[in-house]
Parts: structure tokens; C-alpha cells; sequence
């Protein structure tokens, strides 16, 4: 089909993934982590309030700036590094394309 | 010690409308959360943002929401205790429960609808080693007694209000404040930031930014926090006491040792009537599991309804359940 693309994902057992997301649901990263079952948590569902679903983009695709909201919500995430981003505010859309996304840890104790 | 019906655990969207389908049964409820106001999710993490998918409301905004229940909720008199998270239950007699909380308040009833959410929200713990080892030994994650903190050197770390608004209340009362932060720019009410940023040039605040603390040091009590900064490398600084400030989130907490099926931190239920694997125990909302589960507001206020028929049917076996239309009689007096 022409309106999915794929995305590639390493979890945090360092296992690859390569995920089919469609381009035509208005759907965002998060929501397809979820729906493939990977651990992201996306506890406020996607509104950039909780730092649940914090991932790194490896790949060197041009993504939106994050907002100031996920730079926000980014301070209360941990491990954040300079590719960090929430993947609630990534949209599915054909120019990411082969995205190379890595779930960040989570503290075991708060699991 | 307190008694009702229905002893809900969890004042959020769907605990709240429980207490409206239960009191068409007549019966009592009384709610506890862990937060201290009611709405869970939607007062805590977002008030201000509009919900679609209220049957009824093309759009409504979360804390409009939450207003709206209470308000659809008062003729039936529920009684809350806030700012206590449930911690234990215990059968204490044919079709009575004992639940204690974590401030040692008792509450009875012979049905529990774990209403939860994703949990008691609690503060975010940043992950350095052995930060447990100092909880209460010089780490605090929240300010309760701000006389605690006085002539003590103090170390705030975070970048929003919480963080802001206690280095500012703290920087008279310690003996030295740092704050620190990942970021040089704070998601804090403006006239904070500018607050903090007068108090740091007045050399009243030491103020580190783009570094976060990796290490805690200490021989019982808390000595030193290593700190690694983003221009100046590793360093440490001695400290009395830490406060990291990070936000809440929610933690399942003590309901996993309830003797409840638990799949993937949630609680399984029998879809007939969100009963759990414990008699008299329900749950419903976004706490529970089953197949086909959706985590939606509006699948909770469905899952609520069912079960305060079967706990009905539970505490009154014998009485025959009358089920009303609300459209006939409306609600008026139903309260008393």
C-alpha cells in the first residue's frame, strides 16, 4: 500500500523491530509503539503531559522542533540526551519514511 | 470509623460516576485518592485540555468535566477522603471489608470498586543509584515542613514550579540553596523564573544549569551530590539535604498485593459485571484488564454502571432490584 511506511525500533532489550504505520490515520509515533505492543507507557494519550513515551531518534530525518510543551515535559524525563524526544508529538507522515527510533529506559522502581 | 456501601478507591471520571449509578440503587459511597482533590488524571495532569470523546460534549474540557460530575453527583452525598492513598484491605466479617490508608484511617464496607486509574500518583523518583538508601535521610521528594530545611545547605534539582516556587520559599530559610537544572530555560510561571533568576544574581541562589545529579555520597545521611554538567564535567557539592522535584506519576502502589489477578499492572476482571478473582472486589476504568479493553472515560462510565448492579445484587441477595430510568423520575430526592 502506498500510504505505509516504517519505522525502525530498538527496544530497551536491544532487540530490532521494523513496524508498518499508516500515513493516512492522523496517527502519531506513540500510538504505534503501542499498537505494535512495544513498552511505552503514553499515560496522558498523547497531549505532551507525562514523558512516558520518551524515545531517541537515531536516524538523521528532519523532524518538527518540539514544542516548548515537549521541552517542558522532557524536564521531568529521565536520561534525556540531545535526541530525546516525546514519540506522542512525532507525526506519522511519508517523509519519516525509515525513521530509526530507540525506546529510552525506564527506572525499574517506577515501572 | 467510617461505613458504606461502596467503598471506592480512586476519585477520577469513572469513580466519580459510580457514586451517580450507585445512589439510582441507593446505595452509599465513599471515596479515597491519593491526590488531594478529586478528578485523578484529569485535575492532575490536564485540567485545561478539551476531551472529544464525551458522548454529548463535541468537546469539553477536562476539569469542566470533572466539575460536572461532582455537580451530577451531590444529590447522593458521597463523603471522599483525599490526600490518603488506600493501603490495605481486610476481611473483616461476612461481606465486610476494612480498608486502612496510608494515614491510618479506617473505612468499612461490604463492596470495593478499585476505581484507580494508573495508580496513586506519586513523586517521580530520578533514577541514581542508591537514592532509596537516603529517602528520609537527607532526600525528600516533596516539601511538607519548610522549617525542616532551615540553616541546612540544600540542593533543589528540576525546572518547573514545584522546583521553582520552593528554592524561592527556601532561599531565606536554608543556609545555602543551589537549583539545578537540565535545561538554562524553566517551564515555570514566568514571575517565578524571573524570581529565581533576581535571587541567583543577588548571590542568594547558586544556580547550575544544563546538568542533572548522577550520584548520591553519604555515610547514613546524605554528604554530597555528584553533579554532571553539560561545560563544566563532573563535580560534587555537599548538601544536607536533596530535593529532587520531577512531578508525579502513577504507580500501582500497594493494590498489587491484594491477592488480585494482575496482568501487566492491571487488574483482571470478569467482563459480566468487573468483578475481580476477590469477592466483593471490583474494578473498573482504566485499572482494569480484560480482552478487547479500551482505556477510554467513556468505556469506565459503561464498566461502572454494571458493576453497581451486581453489588447490589451482591449485598442485597434477596431484594429484588428495581431499575430506573432516570428519564421518569428524574433524580430529585433519590439522595435521602
Amino acid at each position: 500500500m502506498d500510504d505505509i511506511i516504517k519505522i525502525k525500533v530498538e527496544d530497551r532489550e536491544g532487540a530490532h523491530h521494523v513496524l508498518d504505520a499508516p500515513t493516512d490515520m492522523s496517527m502519531n509515533l506513540m500510538e504505534i509503539l503501542k499498537a505494535h505492543e512495544l513498552p511505552v507507557e503514553g499515560t496522558c494519550g498523547g497531549m505532551a503531559l507525562c514523558a512516558s513515551c520518551h524515545c531517541y531518534v537515531i536516524s538523521d530525518h528532519e523532524l518538527m522542533e518540539p514544542s516548548a510543551d515537549e521541552e517542558d515535559m522532557l524536564d521531568q524525563a529521565f536520561f534525556v540526551e540531545d535526541n530525546s524526544r516525546l514519540s506522542c508529538q512525532i507525526k506519522i507522515k511519508e517523509s519519516i519514511n525509515g525513521l530509526s527510533i530507540k525506546l529510552a529506559p525506564v527506572d525499574e522502581s517506577q515501572a | 470509623m467510617i461505613k458504606t456501601d461502596i467503598l471506592i478507591i480512586g476519585a477520577g471520571p469513572c469513580g466519580l460516576f459510580t457514586v451517580f449509578e450507585a445512589g439510582l440503587l441507593k446505595l452509599k459511597c465513599h471515596l479515597v485518592d491519593a491526590l488531594p482533590q478529586t478528578g485523578g488524571q484529569l485535575s492532575e495532569i490536564y485540567p485545561k485540555k478539551p476531551i472529544y470523546d464525551i458522548p454529548g460534549y463535541p468537546s469539553i474540557l477536562a476539569g469542566d468535566l470533572v466539575d460536572n460530575l461532582m455537580e451530577q453527583i451531590k444529590p447522593f452525598n458521597p463523603s471522599f477522603t483525599l490526600g490518603e492513598r488506600a493501603e490495605s484491605i481486610e476481611k473483616t466479617g461476612d461481606k465486610e471489608y476494612t480498608l486502612t490508608t496510608n494515614m491510618g484511617t479506617k473505612i468499612q464496607a461490604p463492596v470495593i470498586a478499585i476505581a484507580g486509574g494508573l495508580g496513586s500518583f506519586e513523586p517521580r523518583k530520578p533514577p541514581i543509584p542508591n537514592i532509596e538508601k537516603f529517602e528520609n535521610k537527607g532526600i525528600d521528594y516533596m516539601v511538607k515542613d519548610p522549617e525542616k530545611f532551615r540553616d541546612k545547605k540544600i540542593l533543589i534539582a528540576g525546572g518547573g514550579d514545584s522546583a521553582l516556587d520552593w528554592t524561592i520559599e527556601l532561599a531565606d530559610t536554608a543556609k545555602e540553596i543551589t537549583l539545578i537544572h537540565r535545561r538554562t530555560s524553566f517551564r515555570g510561571a514566568l514571575d517565578s523564573v524571573e524570581k529565581v533568576m533576581a535571587l541567583a544574581k543577588a548571590k542568594k541562589v547558586n544556580l547550575i544549569t544544563e546538568a542533572q545529579a548522577v550520584g548520591v555520597v553519604g555515610n547514613g545521611e546524605l554528604k554530597e551530590v555528584l553533579i554532571k554538567s553539560k561545560t563544566e564535567g563532573e563535580f560534587s557539592i555537599a548538601v544536607d539535604n536533596f530535593i529532587p522535584l520531577f512531578g508525579l506519576t502513577p504507580k500501582l502502589g500497594p493494590i498489587a498485593n491484594w491477592g488480585l489477578g494482575i496482568h501487566k499492572s492491571a487488574v483482571e476482571v470478569n467482563t459480566l459485571d468487573y468483578s475481580t478473582n476477590v469477592e466483593g472486589v471490583y474494578a473498573i476504568g482504566d485499572i482494569n484488564t480484560y480482552e478487547g479493553k479500551l482505556k477510554l472515560i467513556l468505556c469506565g462510565f459503561h464498566e461502572a454502571t454494571l458493576m453497581v448492579q451486581s453489588a447490589f445484587k451482591y449485598i442485597y441477595p434477596d431484594q429484588k432490584l428495581s431499575f430506573k430510568y432516570t428519564t421518569v423520575t428524574g433524580i430529585e430526592g433519590m439522595g435521602q
